[in-house]
């Protein structure tokens, strides 16, 4: 068990292509933390660095106290669940799970008991003497997560592990993974590009965009107070309305007409990007925002209602007893619930 | 009810399919049906009529001359001889061009090399020129070696070209990325992944390309034909022609029914792998241009 | 190679050191040598040889034998290729059609890969024997006096017959696997658009199969020229006389019989350089394949 700590961290390809910007933060012993972001935002490479799988082009990376830029994956003390598995087709569940420490020298009682107790663990008991390929999508990913948590290792890494999943296994194999994690108490890094994963599973998210940090922060910070228009738009979904206005002397203009209360008190003044959570709304007859319902989302315990407001597209969140119809309706948005940005650099005011 | 009673046109369309394909498999079948049961007549009686059509008694008695009566100008060799070469010829040349050709693969696609692109080309040009187009000097560099005469000398020049190092590459590198980087992690360095995981992978491949390299040296013609003169390192297919010149030269009736029958053996063990394990071997084949 | 290799320097080395060394002594050696000798006039008695430049290919193109052998080859080359190509796609469009039998004829059609080239050629003379052959019965029935070894388009008959025989199995196998990696919605989507067979068969199926078709003819132009060699020694048995040749057996000849060891490394040189235009070539295809899938 182990922290890990990246200072400046990067990567640029010989080629002259900078993946990875200098990074830096702490993982705290035992925290389960998610990388988020677009594909190719960086994320895998950022992993892979970890792992060892990757060179480190710049910074230092410690896993405990030790620094690991040039240690070898195999001695990182590391086990890692890759996208596709990576399981090797003509072994068994029992020698897949196994083969690593068997490389390490353990004997092969200690082995077969440590592989009982992993395969208990995963349910995967009855399942071991069977091939890769007789097994089911779901029962591939337990004997990836049976050969990463065999090894109780100080560093699990996960890239996109669930992304070959149908739905309703992601979202069974969401909550394993996570209780499994707590159980064990193992540092946990979890790549993924699926915001629900990110906001679900982990105690911090970091958000990548284009090989940089945009924000590091809890799921509530992160979808409560995002840091950019960029984290602001990726992560929810439905996304943040984002919808470009006028602030002046604490209000807000949109198409010069329509005005909003500011949250409190604003120094800035000038053109910005308000972006405002679809379910921070409330119809309301005695609203003062004009909203006109063009679609209406049903979908079941809620609907999302899709329209214009002052000429720009806006979604509203709405419970099942609200009414939905297609037509004009009158918005409350209260000043507490609008987010600014500034438009150029997107960056939260 | 009464409508499905009226009974379907007859359709002509896959009469006619099957007839053109009957007449492919016969022309491809007949030519060989013909030559075995031409083997099975005397001598005398096929130097007089040629092929013939219907099985004569004579079958059992060329096999058995054709395979242990020494013959040749030296009369050493027999068919026994020629077929051990033979084996010698398809087994040393497919294992050992699996062998190098895997090894070389392995280092090109999963290391980090220097001079990777350098080797490639080194090695890849060989894919271009055919030993026929290089027949002579090879056969002098064997001269200078010293090595005429000899199974190394034989098999050797055969296997320096690339097709078996393409075949394995381009295998190797459809292998996931992830079963490496998995293996790294678990701890298995470059010897142990090659063997613990590589070759076990590969087992359909090698069996594939073993199956093609088999035949290609089993029926290599114009190498044997130069490089052996010695007649106790004769194959099969080097045999035949060793057979039609002495129908030549010699003014007796040439022994039509015994060269038969060595054809149809030289035929027989390529043959009869590619039937049995037909799906190893077109796959191999087909998959290896990729 | 692959994103994250292994590290280690001596090991690529030391598995690349085999291959290398065998390419080293058996194809680049010998492939200067010949490139050398080529300028070089050889005594025939083996006393040291003069350096003439260019003289030997000069020889060549001015040589009314070569030039006419030259031309023999890409008629030949041509006729091999073109029906060995035709006949392949129709058996392996019919192969792919079946539903009975498909397995049996599949194997019917490829075994014929296994037999050696002089293995057919030896049959070839005994199928067109000049006295007692089926195939001299039957030209002759047709009202042609066929004589094979006497007659030069006869020979050449031959030789184009057993050559085509022989190469007809790859074609099969390379196209029938073209048309059954042909994916099942396109044909769906074929048969609802288009109604007649034929028509489906030039609009969808042979576009479809052209990169499988360009790569097999590099590969039956290469069996045309170099792999015919054990057939063609075989029905001309050895002593080609007056019979056509193709430019391999004449490399052959002068080297070998004729001790011509300069014209026959220049001989080596231009097949060399006509192989290496036809890789290229080759190569441009491949690449172009990849960009298709």
């Amino acid at each position: 068990m182990a922290q890990v700590t990246l200072n400046g961290v990067g990567k640029t390809y010989p080629n002259g292509f900078e993946a990875v910007k200098p990074s830096s933060f702490d993982i705290a012993d035992g925290e389960f933390v998610v990388l988020v972001g677009p594909s190719g935002c960086g994320k895998s490479t950022l992993l892979r660095m970890v792992a060892g799988l990757e060179d480190i082009t710049a910074g230092s990376l410690n896993i405990g106290d030790r620094e690991v830029n040039d240690v070898d994956p195999a001695d990182r003390d590391v086990a890692m669940v890759f996208q596709n598995y990576a399981l090797y087709p003509h072994m068994t569940v029992r020698k897949n799970i196994g083969y690593g420490l068997k490389n390490r020298g353990t004997s092969a009682a200690e082995i077969e008991a440590k592989v009982q107790d992993a395969a208990k663990m995963l349910d995967l008991s009855a399942l071991l003497d069977r091939k890769p390929s007789q097994l089911s999508g779901g029962q591939r990913q337990r004997v990836a997560m049976g050969r990463a948590v065999v090894r109780d290792p100080a560093l699990f890494l996960f890239d996109e592990p669930l992304s070959n999943l149908d739905a309703k296994l992601r979202n069974q194999m969401r909550i394993e993974i996570k209780a499994l994690q707590r159980r064990l108490g193992v540092t946990s890094i979890y790549v993924t590009h699926d915001q629900v994963e990110a906001m679900t599973m982990a105690d911090r998210i970091i958000v990548l965009n284009g090989g940089e940090i945009e924000q590091i922060g809890t799921p509530a910070e992160i979808y409560h107070n995002p840091a950019s228009k960029f984290v602001a738009s990726f992560m929810g979904a439905p996304p943040m309305n984002l919808i470009d206005a006028q602030l002046e002397n604490g209000e807000i203009r949109m198409n010069g007409s329509t005005v909003l209360t500011a949250p409190s008190d604003q120094a800035y003044a000038g053109p910005v990007t308000m972006g405002i959570r679809p379910e921070d709304v409330v119809i309301d007859e005695a609203g003062s925002t004009p909203f006109t319902i063009e679609i209406v989302e049903e979908l079941g315990a809620h609907r999302l209602l899709h329209g214009r407001l002052a000429g720009h597209a806006f979604t509203v969140h709405v419970g099942k007893e609200s009414l939905a119809n297609a037509g004009e309706v009158r918005l409350q948005i209260k000043p507490d619930a609008i987010r600014l940005f500034q438009p150029e650099t997107g960056k939260a005011i | 009810m009464a409508r499905s009673q009226t009974r379907k046109p007859f359709k002509w369309a896959p009469v006619f399919d099957h007839t053109i394909l009957i007449l492919g498999a016969l022309f491809m079948l007949v030519p060989v049906v013909l030559a075995f049961v031409t083997s099975s007549h005397s001598a005398v009686q096929i130097a007089r009529e040629g092929i013939m059509f219907v099985p004569g008694s004579h079958l059992g008695e060329n096999y058995s001359k054709a395979m242990f009566e020494k013959g040749g100008f030296t009369a050493t060799i027999d068919g026994m001889v020629m077929l051990k070469n033979s084996l010698i010829l398809g087994l040393g040349f497919a294992l050992g061009k699996i062998i190098i050709s895997m090894l070389a693969a392995y280092a090109l696609v999963y290391f980090r090399l220097r001079f990777a692109t350098f080797a490639f080309w080194i090695i890849f040009t060989t894919l271009l020129l055919p030993l026929e187009v290089r027949i002579l000097p090879s056969y002098e560099a064997i001269q200078r070696l010293d090595l005429a005469n000899t199974y190394t000398g034989l098999i050797v020049p055969l296997i320096a070209s690339a097709t078996g190092t393409f075949f394995f590459r381009q295998f190797f590198r459809s292998v996931p990325e992830e079963l490496a980087e998995a293996a790294r992690i678990d701890g298995a360095g470059p010897v142990k992944f090659f063997i613990d995981i590589l070759v076990p992978l590969s087992q359909t491949m090698i069996a594939a390309i073993f199956i093609i390299m088999f035949v290609f040296g089993w029926n290599q013609y114009l190498w044997p034909t130069l490089i052996t003169t010695d007649e106790g390192l004769f194959t099969l297919v080097r045999g035949i022609k060793q057979i039609y010149q002495t129908m030549i030269d010699a003014n007796s009736i040439p022994e039509y029914g015994q060269a038969l029958a060595l054809a149809i053996i030289a035929m027989l063990p390529p043959v009869l792998i590619v039937i049995f394990f037909q799906s190893w071997f077109v796959k191999g084949l087909t998959e290896s241009d990729k | 190679m692959k994103r994250a290799g292994f590290t280690s320097v001596w090991l690529p080395v030391a598995l690349l050191l085999p291959q290398l060394s065998i390419i080293a002594i058996f194809f680049y050696w010998p492939a200067g040598w010949a490139v050398q000798s080529s300028f070089y006039l050889q005594d025939p008695f083996g006393f040291g040889s003069t350096f003439v430049g260019f003289e030997n290919y000069t020889d060549l193109t001015a040589n009314s034998e070569y030039m006419r052998i030259a031309w023999f080859t890409v008629v030949f080359t041509v006729l091999v290729t073109f029906f060995s190509l035709s006949i392949a796609l129709l058996l392996a469009v019919k192969a792919d059609k079946v539903i009975r039998g498909a397995k049996s004829y599949r194997t019917l059609l490829m075994w014929v890969y296994a037999v050696a080239p002089p293995v057919a050629g030896f049959m070839g003379i005994m199928l067109f024997h000049q006295h007692t052959g089926p195939m001299t019965d039957f030209f002759k029935a047709l009202g042609w006096d066929y004589k094979i070894l006497v007659d030069y388009n006869s020979t050449a008959t031959a030789f184009i017959i057993v050559s085509v025989w022989k190469q007809i199995p790859v074609n099969f196998i390379f196209f029938l696997s073209g048309l059954q990696s042909i994916p099942r919605a396109v044909r769906e989507a074929a048969m609802i658009d288009n109604r007649s067979g034929v028509r489906r068969f030039w609009d969808i199926t042979f576009p479809l199969l052209a990169p499988t078709g360009f790569f097999l003819l590099i590969i039956n132009i290469t069996y045309a020229l170099f792999d015919t060699f054990g057939i063609i020694d075989t029905l001309v048995k050895g002593e080609p006389g007056n019979n056509p040749m193709t430019l391999v057996y004449k490399v052959y000849m002068d080297g070998f019989r004729g001790n011509d060891l300069g014209g026959s490394s220049a001989q080596s040189v231009i097949l060399m350089v006509l192989v290496l235009v036809l890789t290229v070539f080759q190569f441009r295809l491949i690449e172009r394949r990849i960009h298709y899938s």
